[in-house]
């Protein structure tokens, strides 16, 4: 089976004394979305950093399709969107978007196109000449999760892209990440919510820098017998303490 | 490097700065301003007056761009715009030469008011003439913008940052000539001057300032800068990292 990120025996630490990722070991599959499911201060964010490669490993290691997280040719596969705003307030929407297709390293040629595309998908266009510091914060996050889906990545890494988002536009986007990765993009996306996360293919259940569990949804329901993945989620935790 | 994603940066560093007039309007006006302020103050001493305007053209450039440099770097670090640049296939030298080119241009846009003023309307006389006054002031604002990127590492907050102009600035500042001349001075802080990049920037306009041709001491002066600047800008460059 072909795997899009292998990580093994993977544990950090943080300023020398905080154990924030405990001996993790995970294969995760091609073409699906993924979700990194766990209260906050669980190590998502930081697990997700190892992957797009921002984070220095000290023991263990993660593969990104083979090679090295963070390896350049990655650079050009995977795209990734922090869980901070991580656009500039200080430009328009369409300025921050063209810019960041420019590092992107798309062509001139396809730029307005992708332009168009990626305001499209958010739900941005009418908004694309405002400044990103006069948005309310769900549209900045909105044009923040634009940037992520610059051009046809092989792996997309959305730490919390729906916080602060209305239910309409959080159900197009659960859609819109359907619809990638039937197309064949992965998708790893972390939420602390656990309502999201009978929507993804495959789950990843965090707590306290430790792996809880790795299944399907349907695979995790049936073996804790319970009926919604928060109270699989409890009953898991409840098992371990 | 790719001078496509070079040039996307610094016009985005200048577009982020068009859309906070008020922040142009201080980088443009202040030093004019400053430099009518003190023609007034010096009256009585118009020939005092007249050997330090020309120097504050070439010190103006580099506090602004250090100040400004250092402020708008720790806001990339710490905004997360910085950690997804460093994920997307750009280099360092990119991103760091997107910025000295910006600032450059800034400071040369500021050079070129700010001596229009000195020269046509406080009708201060530079005997070298207008392009090396512009091609000092221009350089002092590489140094300012390449010492901003690497000091901009240490800061964890825009108030330290802030702080940096003081530490770093401003002990130059006291020694580079422009108040007392230097060898007027104890020793120790002569030989501290002679490391200081600032000495030479300054040095580099009183050259222009008496002399009417190109000198080899003029040339010396902007290789130093030059050189101080070029490795504060791999240095920034270093505390640039991928991982953390």
């Amino acid at each position: 089976m072909e795997h899009s990120v292998k990580i093994k025996n993977l544990s950090v630490t943080l300023g020398g004394h905080l154990k924030v990722l405990k001996n993790i070991n995970l294969e995760l599959p091609v073409s699906k979305t993924i979700g990194f499911i766990g209260p906050s201060g669980a190590g998502k964010t930081t697990l997700i950093r190892g992957i797009v490669g921002s984070l220095k490993i000290n023991s263990g290691e993660i593969s990104v399709f083979d090679m090295p997280a963070g390896s350049r040719v990655l650079r050009e596969q995977v795209n990734y969107m922090t869980q901070e705003l991580s656009v500039y307030p200080d430009l328009t929407v369409k300025e921050n978007l063209k810019y960041f297709i420019t590092m992107a390293g798309q062509s001139r040629k396809m730029s307005r196109d992708i332009l168009v595309e990626a305001l499209s998908l958010v739900d941005m266009t009418s908004k694309s000449d405002s400044l990103v510091s006069d948005l309310s914060s769900g549209q900045k996050q909105r044009v923040s999760l634009a940037v992520a889906l610059i051009g046809s990545p092989k792996l997309m890494v959305l730490d919390e892209p729906t916080v602060g988002l209305d239910p309409v536009l959080r159900e197009k986007l659960w859609n819109l990440f359907a619809k990638l990765s039937k197309q064949g993009t992965t998708l790893i996306i972390s939420s602390h919510s656990m309502d999201e996360a009978e929507r993804c293919d495959d789950l990843v259940l965090i707590r306290n820098g430790e792996l809880v569990s790795h299944s399907s949804p349907k695979e995790l329901l049936r073996t804790t017998g319970t009926k919604t993945v928060e109270e699989s989620f409890l009953k898991l935790v409840g098992d371990k303490e | 490097m790719s001078i496509r994603k070079t040039f996307a940066t610094s016009k985005r560093v200048l577009s982020q700065l068009s859309h906070d007039r008020r922040t142009l309007a201080l980088i443009f006006i202040v030093p004019p301003v400053l430099l009518s302020i003190l023609k007034y103050v010096f009256q009585g001493e118009p020939r005092f007056f007249g050997t330090i305007a020309p120097m504050l053209l070439g010190i103006f450039p580099m506090i602004m761009m250090f100040l400004i440099t250092s402020i708008v770097t720790l806001r990339e670090r710490s905004s997360g715009t910085l950690d997804r640049l460093m994920t997307m296939p750009i280099s360092k030298t990119d991103f760091i030469f997107g910025y000295a080119i910006a600032f450059c241009l800034l400071g040369f846009v500021q050079a070129l008011i700010s001596g229009g003023v000195m020269l046509g309307l406080l009708h201060v006389a530079v005997l070298g003439g207008t392009i090396p006054t512009m091609v000092v002031a221009v350089l002092a604002a590489f140094l300012g913008t390449s010492l901003g990127l690497f000091t901009s590492a240490f800061a964890k907050s825009e108030f330290q940052a802030v702080q940096f102009l003081p530490a770093f600035i401003f002990p130059q500042l006291l020694v580079c000539g422009l108040f007392v001349a230097r060898a007027e001075m104890a020793k120790p802080l002569q030989l501290f001057a002679d490391l200081m990049p600032l000495t030479y920037s300054v040095d580099a306009m009183k050259q222009v300032t008496i002399n009417l041709s190109w000198t080899s001491i003029l040339t010396r002066d902007l290789i130093v800068v030059a050189c101080f600047a070029i490795v504060a800008l791999i240095l920034g460059s270093a505390t640039i990292r991928r991982q953390e």
